[in-house]
């Protein structure tokens, strides 16, 4: 049997085959090219919201006025809870990072404890992002919406002295719901292959009636001011006219950056265009301002989270396997832990720019 | 199986030292969240400064939150997930295809959507019923 030819005089050399020029293992080779496409996908979804956000850019909603619950506090407390989410977030990875060191001595307690405290950081994430959606989807004032998808919201015109801005008035302090000669057509009541989703909760006629009672309310809109003196000095005539309009339709033109607040006038003629009242966050309506805002928050800040979601499950079924010592035979230092480590830091990586682009931006 | 001798323990270019690989990733993350701290820092106070100002088209405080945040990315990649330790070839593979690639969307849809807006803004079309 000396037909089969084995040698094929290249042994030893570079294209002989056998050599490892990035001298790392398959396993973590794959995991780092995983990454890299994942990175990929979530930058298409970051550089669409950036495309919907520049094409909207004089009336995408102001950060600040959306996220500004706190647990436990009550009133006007923006950044706070985003900035402890990703304190939780990266007190994790260090936890995760410690695992994979103690991976590399082989001491199988420090791994098996700093595996339960990663598991433990990234449950409290995901519960601070489910309670941070619910107070998106339930919503905390109430606006009108009109035919052409624009958001009305309430402010108050009376100023206390130190305030920067008018203060928001829920709709619920003000209108009062009407009785109703309609109920929500449900399967079980009627037709039975059709239903309908619930009924808002205050009719726009409830809504004008309140706002027409209360002479110190006015309607706010998404467009943002812009920069009026800077407009007026340009000298264009284009923009000299747009400045005098903005001037006369809206009571704060002069604080540039804020949500317009339309003249008392403006405001009853603006309602005339309001169709639907709207609470809270769904994929469809919103009244936080454009549409695209809240779709853009469900969809990447929920992709992120089913991210964390899954990389707690891959932790858990990785703890367990420390603790039934099968890294411990692989004798290779804990490679499967470094390589769940390298997932979850990049979900860290990942939740670092969706704070930039959705919360500080 | 000694294998901390595989890391690298300096950052900052050499000029900060570990003593070890343990030391190096409590360090790190005091670095960040010192940048963390001054990002929510800045996103509250605002300063009038840097709000009103626009460098290169954009709000010097936004320039600001974006650099910080590639500063985190770059703490996170090279010392969390040890790309300071791999080889060249490997963090090059891995960092510059995305970094590439990223630029050129961004661009792309950054500037169609300023396009877009200008229409939107400026055109005859009316677009609010």
């Amino acid at each position: 049997m000396e037909a089969t030819v084995s040698n094929t005089g290249t042994e030893g050399k570079v294209w002989g085959g056998g050599n490892e020029p990035l001298k790392a293992s398959y396993g973590k080779m794959m995991m780092w090219f995983f990454l890299l496409s994942d990175a990929l996908t979530f930058s298409g979804f970051l550089a669409a919201y950036g495309f919907s956000r520049f094409k909207f850019i004089d009336s995408w909603p102001i950060a600040d006025e959306v996220y500004n619950h706190f647990p436990g506090l009550h009133g006007d407390h923006p950044m706070y809870f985003v900035a402890l989410m990703t304190f939780i977030l990266i007190a994790s990875s260090v936890t995760m990072v410690l695992a994979v060191d103690a991976g590399h001595h082989m001491d199988k307690k420090k791994v098996t404890f700093y595996m339960f405290l990663t598991i433990i950081g990234g449950g409290i994430f995901l519960g601070s992002q489910a309670w941070e959606w619910t107070n998106f989807i339930q919503g905390s004032y109430g606006a009108l919406e009109t035919k052409g998808g624009q958001i009305l919201q309430f402010v108050n015109t009376d100023m206390e002295e130190g305030d920067e801005k008018m203060h928001r008035v829920s709709v619920e302090d003000f209108a009062t719901a009407s009785h109703k000669e309609r109920i929500q057509h449900k399967s079980k009541e009627g037709l039975w292959f059709t239903s309908e989703s619930a009924l808002p909760a205050y009719s726009v006629q409830d809504v004008v009636t309140g706002f027409n009672h209360k002479a110190n309310l006015a309607v706010r809109t998404q467009t943002l001011m812009p920069n009026i003196s800077e407009l007026k000095a340009s000298g264009d005539a284009e923009s000299i006219a747009k400045a005098e309009r903005f001037e006369k339709m809206y009571v704060n033109a002069d604080q540039t950056g804020q949500k317009g607040v339309l003249t008392r006038a403006e405001s009853v003629k603006a309602l005339k265009d309001a169709v639907v009242y709207v609470k809270g966050a769904n994929l469809i309506h919103n009244e936080y301002g454009n549409r695209l805002f809240a779709d853009f928050f469900f969809f990447i800040t929920g992709f992120h989270g089913f991210h964390v979601f899954s990389g707690v499950l891959i932790n858990v079924i990785i703890f367990f396997n420390v603790i039934l010592g099968t890294y411990e035979r692989r004798k290779n230092n804990y490679e499967m832990v470094e390589k769940v480590g390298l997932y979850w830091h990049f979900v860290d990586l990942v939740w670092v720019f969706v704070f930039t682009f959705f919360y500080l931006v | 199986m000694g294998h901390d001798n595989t890391h690298k323990l300096a950052i900052f270019r050499g000029t900060l030292k570990f003593k070890s690989n343990v030391q190096k990733i409590w360090g790190v993350l005091i670095f960040l969240s010192i940048i963390t701290i001054i990002e929510v820092g800045l996103g509250i106070v605002k300063p009038k400064s840097l709000t009103e100002w626009y460098p290169l088209g954009m709000k010097a405080l936004n320039w600001i939150f974006i650099i910080l945040t590639l500063v985190k990315a770059y703490y996170i990649a090279w010392d969390f997930m040890h790309l300071r330790d791999e080889t060249s070839s490997l963090r090059r593979a891995v960092v510059w295809t995305a970094f590439f690639l990223i630029a050129y969307l961004l661009f792309i849809l950054l500037q169609e959507a300023t396009y877009i807006e200008g229409v939107k803004t400026n055109g005859f079309v009316k677009w609010n019923f």
